[in-house]
């Protein structure tokens, strides 16, 4: 069985290291900082008790006040899974940095957030629509599309 | 040799892109209306000359016998137009077995799937590149009038918005012998056409 | 009489070929631009979108049981399974448990998609080699048999909407289970008349073997599961790392092969065939007496929160992510699109192989275009 791991028990290992970058830590997910995400991230994968070594998806919801984008990761070798979120409070141009060079595939989930929400992410090598075509007018996920 | 060197030297992308949208943006500006379907065939006199009428039913049994499709195979209903050709309803015996990737060659587009705005231009250019005489039919829900998808921001409520359609085959998708049926009634139509009037 | 060209050097230059949405290889309207050096690729950038519905935009104007059928349409060729992932999805939510009978109905679906499918992914990837339709003829034929059992309990041949919140929308009538144990035994012959045909034909091994490479550690790294994750060496499938339904009752390996290129994948996809055999053999044995549905209302309200559910589909780990703010309609419906994910290493996969190698790794892949564009 796959363990989800709470957000609280990878909390405690995170305060030190990244001091200010954890916003909320509850029962199934973790809430990040928008900066902190490249670094958190990097030691979520790299440290060997936790070893996420598998992206399971990224994908963005739109509550009215904010963004929020979703990670879920995976260690196939410890069998343990964790949900990362991240939120963006800035509705004209939402950002976040890119996790392309550590798992490579996001590259085309990133561009579909971007394609249909709006949230650019710094870092990727090609960012640009996706489903879309170049000049198509909004961002067909958010909520005031009609 | 340096791959993105090469690439920024033939073909900037960002450019290919912007024009690519531009078209589509005006194939959608100019195809919210219908173009009607060309059914004058229903109502015509039949006088006719009595040499030309033997003509006519040489060359229509020809074209209708051996309709070639142009592949153009969107979505789900390209599955049930594949079993229509396997081994259990043959559609080998209507003269049909081929499938013509060059539309140069075809003369039948069954189209076959949804069709979504930044697709429209690109059909349109198969039809375009098609020869005369041609004919279209319309496979399930979705190439009527869009089907389940209808109220999306990028789906064409119809091909008939963007080429004139001969003939309808409901169902989502529809069986292999529904599309049979469609198949005989188009040959039905050819039967009745001449090669004075255009129909 | 030969002429001496040392001197003369012929400059050459890579020109950008575009794989148009029409084309008889790739399957579905699917685009690319390649850019080639005289026949050897050296990079690809896929361009989608030609098929984007606008599915999860969708599912925000429906309610939860009215969006069933347009996740048939999502991986139009194995629609059972994309029912199931979503109605556990919400299940989950609701909190809704689901009786036993259903369960054994579910999972004798989802193995039959599961043989369909890889029935055709390998005809496929067998007509893009150049067996020019014998292959995929012959597998159509046994696809036909199971269709017609789907047929029997649903009424439809491609899309099915058999799964519902709570159990499947019917029982399955009396003569379901004497066909599907007639087709059962003697499907495995099939099988290995397949592998006698195929598995030492010359011009399969000299056209597939080492051709595709892709290592375990750039698999994990891109996200990829499925058929391409274990022909790379990785042992892992959901129904064994975490059991969903009730498959930690039935027994069945797991194949997997070492070298990770295109014939691997055909050949794990001809055993995952045989073990889903198996599966459907102790499941027709075990199946009880019982409702197939649990009470559940016909318009579903859970309770506000998210969930995500993901399960083995025969593409690749096809997963759910649904918020619910306690209202008819989902707030939000994200599908995990496994053929777009399976797709991330086609770049790397290609770099240096000729055009007609460059088919055949995009076969192997084995995508679905109503996945990737949704």
């Amino acid at each position: 069985m796959t363990v989800a791991l709470s957000g609280g028990e990878v909390a405690g290992q995170l305060e030190e290291k990244f001091p200010g970058g954890i916003l909320e830590s509850d029962q199934n997910c973790l809430v990040v900082k928008g900066d902190s995400l490249l670094g958190i991230a990097s030691f979520l994968k790299d440290t060997p008790e936790l070893n996420f070594d598998y992206l399971n998806y990224i994908t963005a919801v739109d509550y009215f006040e904010y963004f929020e984008v979703i990670y879920q990761l995976t260690s196939l070798e410890h069998n343990h899974s964790l949900v990362v979120k991240a939120r963006c409070y800035d509705r004209d141009n939402p950002a976040l940095p890119s996790v392309v060079g550590l798992w490579q595939g996001a590259d085309f989930q990133e561009r579909e957030i971007f394609d249909l929400m709006g949230i650019s992410f710094d870092g990727h090598p090609n960012m640009k629509r996706i489903f879309l075509w170049e000049g198509f007018p909004g961002y067909p996920l958010r909520k005031d599309y009609l | 040799m340096e791959v993105a060197g090469a690439r920024g030297y033939i073909y900037p992308d960002k450019e290919l892109d912007r024009e690519e949208g531009q078209v589509i943006e005006e194939v959608k500006a100019n195809s919210q209306g219908v173009i009607p379907d060309p059914d004058g065939w229903l109502e015509e006199e039949l006088e006719r000359n009595i040499l030309l009428t033997t003509v006519d039913a040489l060359i229509n049994w020809g074209q209708r016998s051996s309709l070639w499709t142009v592949i153009c195979f969107p979505a789900c209903c390209a599955f049930e137009f594949i079993a229509a050709n396997g081994p259990r309803f043959d559609l080998s015996r209507f003269g049909m077995e081929i499938l013509r990737a060059s539309p140069r060659q075809a003369d039948l587009m069954i189209t076959a799937g949804t069709l979504t705005w930044k697709m429209a231009p690109n059909v349109r250019r198969i039809y375009n590149q098609m020869a005369e005489p041609k004919w279209v039919i319309a496979m399930g829900a979705c190439a009527i009038s869009g089907g389940i998808f209808a109220s999306s921001y990028n789906v064409v409520p119809g091909y008939n918005h963007i080429i004139p359609v001969d003939v309808y085959v409901p169902g989502c998708p529809p069986r292999p012998e529904a599309l049979i049926h469609g198949i005989r009634m188009l040959q039905n139509k050819i039967a009745k056409k001449s090669i004075l009037k255009k129909g | 009489m030969t002429i001496e060209t040392k001197e003369m050097m012929l400059r050459t230059e890579p020109f950008v070929l575009n794989f148009g949405p029409v084309h008889p290889s790739t399957h579905g309207v699917y685009r690319m631009r390649a850019t080639l050096d005289g026949e050897v690729v050296l990079d690809i950038e896929p361009v989608f979108g030609y098929l984007h519905r606008g599915i999860e935009k969708l599912a925000e104007q429906r309610t939860f049981t009215g969006f069933i059928p347009l996740t048939d349409r999502l991986d139009y060729v194995s629609s059972m399974s994309n029912n199931l992932a979503y109605v556990m999805a919400v299940e989950k939510l609701a909190g809704i448990k689901v009786p036993e009978r259903a369960e054994y109905i579910r999972v004798i679906m989802a193995e039959l998609q599961r043989i369909a499918n890889h029935l055709i992914a390998n005809g496929s990837f067998l007509n893009d080699c150049g067996a020019y339709f014998t292959p995929f003829l012959y597998m159509f034929r046994e696809r036909e048999k199971i269709i017609d059992l789907f047929e029997m309990v649903s009424g439809q041949r491609l899309t099915y909407n058999y799964m519902r919140v709570g159990g499947v929308s019917q029982d399955i009538p009396d003569e379901f289970l004497p066909a599907l144990a007639k087709f059962v035994k003697q499907m495995p012959g099939k099988v290995d008349e397949y592998d006698r045909l195929l598995k030492q034909n010359e011009i399969l091994l000299a056209r597939a073997k080492g051709v595709g490479i892709i290592s375990k550690e750039q698999a994990v790294n891109c996200g990829i599961s499925g058929p391409i994750l274990r022909a790379s060496g990785v042992k892992w499938d959901w129904r064994r790392a975490d059991p969903y339904s009730i498959y930690d009752r039935f027994e069945f390996d797991i194949p997997t092969a070492s070298d990770g290129d295109c014939y691997d994948r055909f050949r794990v996809r001809m055993e995952e065939m045989r073990q889903s055999l198996r599966i459907v053999e102790q499941a027709m044995k075990q199946i009880p007496a019982g409702p197939v549905r649990a009470e559940v209302p016909h318009i579903v309200r859970p309770p506000a929160g998210e969930a995500y559910v993901h399960i083995e589909a025969p593409k690749g780990e096809l997963g759910f992510y649904l918020v619910s703010d306690d209202s008819i309609a989902a707030y939000r419906c994200h599908v995990r699109p496994t053929s777009l994910i399976n797709l991330t290493a086609l770049r790397e996969m290609v770099r240096g192989w000729k055009i007609a190698d460059l088919i055949i790794i995009f076969g192997s892949i084995d995508i679905c275009l109503g996945e990737v564009d949704r």
